[in-house]
């Protein structure tokens, strides 16, 4: 690990007055990349400097602000406030998260271990890198990722943990995360703290697809940090679930996942949100699938035709191409479950 | 958090936030810094001198002088003397580093030691009482036979009692869902569960 230099702040003002007293904001880099980072949790930036990925000069240390709003998860009349420094376990553990938005309880349950629950922190959790193994060794210089322009080893390599759906020519990384579909399935809004003052956006905003800049992943400026996540209340929020399919049965990346909501009418679906994990370059939400179960009742026909729709964009890569099918009969067990849940 | 650092850098410390400088790529700033408070001249060696952090040890504070980047787990082993934690993967996937962190179960490995300061640390060494009693934990694994080698163990355990306490230990499916992020090599899972489970009913009683 390279050296870096450390400091501590209580708040988020104060965090972003360390990171821009240390003079080393650079505009025009992506806040991925910048010399600053916030260390919450530690669970992903540990590793990732240890293994030399990232190389931050300073580091802020923001634990601090677990004692501030930003620690706190409340369900009020506006909906689900979780704060960023709130812990996964915290979130997957809390009875109004649990009764009131299942699928996020189980995004966050259903991912890491109970240590990393305990450490990492929702902010950090959405901001998580990949997992793409060409990305964490850096014995590969051809990584677009983390050398922009260097190309990509996993696109004709070893790609079967990668994604088929908002990937590019440049970049076929999987978004590793969980909790992030759950939170754009139900149309959840970020608050951002930053040098510029603070801003709310849509979280489905939060994230860029690879395109033909794989190393720019958010649209956070440098110096940016997350405050919370808010969660809006919704008549489809209760009958929500999270399935995850994978390689072992616990501590383990998604091969194939879906965070879904249903708002039902008797049989027939009155609305419905879906996203897609594991098959995914970033948070990736399946509106054509939402539509087409809209007003429908779910049948096995149906059920198929969603499923096809969310997979229509898929580009498998020689070893994912099996993740197609296993996605499609991945959603299709989610809907029925959804459907058949008691709330 | 510890009020003595050294008096070295104990100035550039307080001013600057709780932060200690080993990057040579700020010298200017601590330089200047150092000059306000009255201190000798910055040199290169000075910008690397170790950080001194206290930890609160299984109930006693200890001072350690770390390089910044220190683990946890490093300063417990290599600093504190304390080798019961154990370095498997160094990454966080074996749950070998295991340690309760205001009774939280944590990965030491992905902790900064700096980052410790001011928490409550419970090792494997800080499991028994003062007469030698071993913790129902450490007694449920001798007695199930849970462990062949023994490397995972204090992590296993540490895990366990994590697991106990924060309500995850109600059957043996959720035993071993909640203990997951504890790889055992041997595969001595079984009777890890069984352990476990008796384990839970005596800290139950206690």
């Amino acid at each position: 690990m390279r050296p870096f230099h450390y400091s501590r702040a209580d708040n988020a003002s104060a965090a972003i007055a360390a990171q821009q007293a240390q003079a080393s904001i650079d505009k025009n880099e992506p806040s991925v990349f910048s010399r600053s980072q916030y260390l919450a949790g530690g669970t992903n930036l540990m590793d990732l400097m240890r293994i030399d990925v990232m190389r931050p000069e300073n580091v802020t240390d923001i634990n601090g602000l677990s004692r501030t709003p930003s620690g706190n998860i409340q369900l009020g009349s506006k909906g689900l406030w979780l704060g960023a420094m709130a812990r996964m376990a915290e979130a997957a553990d809390h009875p109004d998260v649990k009764q009131a938005y299942p699928v996020i309880a189980q995004s966050l349950m259903l991912a890491a271990s109970a240590q990393i629950r305990n450490m990492a922190s929702l902010g950090g959790n959405v901001l998580q890198r990949t997992r793409c193994s060409y990305f964490r060794d850096t014995s590969y210089t051809a990584c677009n990722k983390r050398n922009p322009g260097a190309g990509c080893a996993a696109m004709d390599g070893v790609n079967r943990m990668h994604a088929i759906l908002g990937v590019s020519d440049q970049c076929i990384a999987t978004y590793a995360g969980d909790f992030a579909h759950a939170l754009i399935a139900l149309e959840a809004v970020v608050d951002i703290a930053g040098p510029n003052g603070s801003r709310t956006i849509p979280f489905a905003k939060l994230h860029k697809a690879p395109g033909d800049t794989p190393h720019i992943e958010t649209t956070l400026q440098p110096g940016e940090l997350i405050t919370a996540f808010v969660v809006p209340p919704a008549p489809f929020a209760k009958r929500s679930l999270y399935l995850k399919v994978r390689d072992r049965e616990s501590y383990e990346f998604a091969l194939a996942s879906a965070a879904v909501a249903l708002d039902m009418d008797g049989d027939t679906v009155r609305e419905a949100r879906i996203a897609l994990g594991g098959v995914s370059a970033l948070p990736w939400r399946a509106r054509t699938a939402e539509e087409a179960i809209k007003g429908q009742t779910l049948t096995d026909g149906v059920l198929q035709a969603a499923a096809n729709t969310a997979y229509a964009e898929s580009k498998p890569r020689g070893d994912n191409k099996f993740k197609v099918e296993l996605g499609r009969q991945t959603l299709m067990r989610a809907l029925r479950e959804a459907a058949a849940m008691e709330i | 958090m510890n009020s003595s650092p050294s008096q070295k850098s104990g100035a550039s410390r307080r001013t600057f936030l709780a932060s200690t400088m080993v990057s040579t790529m700020t010298l200017t700033l601590l330089e200047r810094q150092r000059a306000d408070a009255a201190t000798p001249p910055l040199t290169k060696d000075t910008a690397r001198e170790p950080l001194r952090v206290t930890l609160r040890i299984n109930g006693r504070d200890q001072q350690l002088a770390l390089d910044i980047r220190t683990s946890l787990l490093d300063a417990l082993r290599e600093h504190a003397g304390l080798t019961g934690t154990k370095k498997g993967c160094d990454q966080g996937q074996c749950g070998a580093c295991t340690v309760l962190v205001d009774g939280k179960r944590h990965l030491s490995c992905l902790t900064l030691a700096a980052a410790a300061e001011g928490r409550d640390i419970t090792t494997i060494e800080g499991l028994s009482s003062a007469d030698g009693t071993l913790h129902p934990m450490q007694q449920a694994f001798i007695d199930h036979d849970a462990f062949q080698c023994g490397y995972c163990t204090p992590g296993q355990i540490m895990s366990a009692i994590g697991c106990v306490n924060e309500g995850h230990a109600g059957s043996d499916a959720e035993i071993r869902e909640y203990m997951s992020g504890n790889l055992c090599r041997c595969a001595a899972y079984p009777n890890i569960v069984d352990a476990v489970n008796d384990a839970k009913t005596k800290m139950q009683k206690a």
